[in-house]
């Protein structure tokens, strides 16, 4: 429950730094933060086995690498552009890739990684390693028809993939509702056959108790699972958004009452972890942040050359 | 002589904004839709405040599904709607290129001109915002390729509104590319300079009432004598800067729109000048300059008196770092025409 907390805390550190990184300009264009709904990242893929089981997600990307205890260092580095970036400065914020975790990216095409983790799905099975894919994506990306083709071939074909949505209620500026004749979004997979769950994803222990359940399933051979993360984002859509969508004060009541931090770090006072214990840590996660940003900031820029580096395999 | 009209000063979103509304206005088969372009008027604000003057039922948001909103359009187009449907960024209109290919472009022929698709996609595109690959690409060439469709590309205020108009008012399909990076301003090419407000550029001088300007009619920017410059979008800027810095006398063509082309323009000024370059933001590969280079040397082979020469962004992805290493802007532009003068 510790670790959940640092990664969490992580997370949530890494992602503050984020955001004043691109307040400085020295992280540009896009850059979607993770805040809020560290809970699920952190409590699902605890659940996954690295190396044997694959990831994917969409452009909110960096959370789901920190879970896996990916170095916040290259991350960062990714962010602001530099050939030390895990994806050596080509993808950015919202294409990171990671081969030794099977984290098959970050995507910025909304629902376009749903197909893909299809995919991944289907070669674990053809191989029969073992192993499932973990294919993240938003309320606003289920409305993607894609996400539908793919949900039939996944039951149809009995595909190890557990299709898990994060429902932070908005897809920029519209809510669910707004957008969503079937706002229940577990519901979705209904008729393709495909079970569905509904999990408050603010709560870490809740997300990794149905992530133990949907790998369960999902090893067993029975095909796919869909479970909807009921969650929610603080910070604007990306870095330029002004909001109007949503008050202040909504924001500041899923913080006060359901802040996947603050709920974990009272459970952990109730088992006896002392405050203190906490604010240590909080001082040890900053200590890494800070150094990755200081990483980040001081790592050269790709050489021109590399712009023609990997557009096709060998010379081109 | 009739009055001259009232204008009012207008960068390119708010042109384009006044369009819309000028033709909602008269016509109420005209509805706008996409993601996010109701109640919050556009991520970059180009709908703004057209729901609450025209109400929800013709100003609405839609789910983010690309190709369900181009063949829901194209559906309300063939029974009689004028759909101005947005694709929040070009990047993300490969979705709707099965609806836009297949269906919008094709039913008129199809259906021996029985129904027409008359939709206007409306799509900002272009780099030079730090975008990286899913938010800045250029490809205007993959329309282009396809018969059965427009595309319009306007570089200014008061072209992006006279230029709507006639795409709304078209009957056939237009692919609408807004260079985004020049909605606020245009831009010389020098990213490290502030930006110079559309409010300093005589195009920002917009008549608020209706206009149009011709669909397949390009304009002279510079008028020259030593080498004719095919552009459009953004770079219509960049290179108006880099020509300007040369002190080259060279006659700046903006295409304004690819399909159709303003061919007799085009070929008056190389049989005058003897020389062409062509400047692109797109990758050159099967790029619309390899079109434009074909037709110039169809048309004007006995005057030319160098190669036909392409400035164009590098045949790569678009990047995330080293966005000024690929932009096409005034360092490459410099060699070319340097080049292009000696050839
Ligand atoms: C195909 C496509 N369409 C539109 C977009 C623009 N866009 C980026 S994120 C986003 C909202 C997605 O919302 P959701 O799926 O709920 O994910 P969240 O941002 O809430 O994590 C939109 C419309 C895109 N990137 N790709
Ligand atoms: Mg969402």
């Amino acid at each position: 429950m510790l670790e959940f907390y640092r990664q969490m805390l992580l997370i949530r550190r890494f992602e503050e730094k984020a955001g004043q990184l691109y307040g400085l300009g020295l992280i540009g264009g896009f850059c979607h933060l993770y805040i809020g709904q560290e809970a699920v990242a952190v409590g699902l893929q605890s659940a996954l086995e690295v190396g044997k089981d694959s990831v994917i997600t969409g452009y909110r990307d960096h959370g789901h690498m920190l879970a896996y205890g990916i170095d916040p260092k290259v991350i960062m580095a990714e962010l602001t552009g530099r050939a030390a970036g895990i994806s050596r400065g080509k993808g950015g914020s919202m294409h990171m890739f990671s081969v030794d975790h099977g984290f098959y990216g970050g995507h910025g095409i909304v629902g376009a990684q749903v197909s893909l983790g299809t995919g991944l799905a289907f070669k674990h099975k053809y191989a029969g390693d073992g192993g499932v894919c973990v294919t993240y994506f938003g309320d606003g990306a289920a409305n993607q028809g894609q996400v539908y083709e793919s949900f039939n071939m996944a039951e149809l074909w009995k595909l190890p993939v557990i299709f898990v949505i994060e429902n932070n209620q908005y897809a920029m500026g519209t809510s669910v509702n707004r957008a969503s004749a079937e706002d229940q979004l577990y519901r979705r997979g209904e008729s393709f056959r495909i079970p569905g769950l509904q999990v408050d994803g603010m709560d870490v222990l809740a997300v990794r108790g149905a992530a133990e359940e949907a790998v369960a399933w999902v090893r067993a051979g029975k095909g796919p699972i869909l479970l909807e993360l009921k969650t929610y984002r603080y910070r604007g859509h990306s870095m330029s958004d002004p909001a109007k969508y949503r008050s202040r004060d909504e924001v500041q009541a899923v913080r006060e009452k359901s802040d996947p931090i603050d709920h974990l770090a009272k459970e952990l006072e109730a088992l006896g972890v002392k405050e203190d214990d906490l604010k240590a840590l909080d001082k040890q996660v900053r200590a890494i942040v800070a150094e990755a940003a200081d990483f980040a900031e001081q790592a050269p820029e790709p050489e021109a050359g590399e712009l023609y580096t990997d557009v096709l395999v060998g010379d081109y | 002589m009739t009055d001259a009209p009232e204008t009012r000063t207008m960068n390119m979103i708010q042109a384009i904004n006044s369009a819309l509304d000028i033709k909602m206005g008269v016509d109420p088969d005209i509805v706008v839709m996409g993601e996010d372009v109701g109640f919050f008027g556009g991520v970059f604000k180009a709908t703004e405040g057209l729901q609450k003057k025209y109400g929800k039922t013709r100003v609405f948001d839609t789910p983010i599904t690309e190709c369900g909103i181009i063949g829901v359009a194209v559906g309300m187009a063939a029974y009689g709607l004028r759909p101005v449907p947005e694709i929040q960024f070009a990047d993300y209109i490969y979705p709707a290129l099965d609806q836009i290919v297949s269906e919008a472009a094709r039913l008129r022929y199809r259906s021996a001109g029985e129904f027409t698709a008359p939709i206007t996609v409306r799509s900002p595109f272009g780099g030079g915002i730090f975008g990286g690959q899913t938010h800045s690409q250029s490809p205007e060439g993959i329309f282009t390729h396809v018969s059965g469709i427009k595309t319009v590309i306007p570089s200014t205020p008061y072209d992006a509104k006279g230029l709507l108009i006639s795409a709304i008012e078209d009957n056939d399909p237009v692919i609408f590319f807004e260079p985004k990076r020049i909605y606020n301003g245009p831009f010389d090419g020098h990213h490290d300079r502030p930006v110079t407000p559309w409010a300093r550029h005589p195009a920002s001088a917009v008549p608020t009432g209706h206009y149009r300007i011709p669909l397949g009619q390009a304009a002279i920017v510079r008028p020259g004598e030593d080498v004719t410059i095919l552009t459009y979008g953004t770079m219509v800027h960049v290179v108006a800067a880099a020509v300007a810095e040369k002190g080259l006398d060279a006659e700046i063509i903006d295409l304004r729109t690819l399909v159709p082309l303003d061919m007799a323009t085009i070929e008056a000024s190389v049989k005058k000048t003897g020389r062409c370059m062509v400047v692109h933001e797109a990758t050159k590969t099967s790029g619309f300059g390899a079109e434009l280079s074909a037709l110039v040397q169809e048309h004007c082979f006995h005057h030319l008196e160098a190669p036909v020469r392409r400035v164009t962004g590098w045949d790569t992805p678009y990047p995330h770092s080293l966005e000024w290493a690929y932009y096409p802007g005034p360092v490459r532009l410099s060699l070319a025409l340097d080049k292009i003068m000696q050839d």
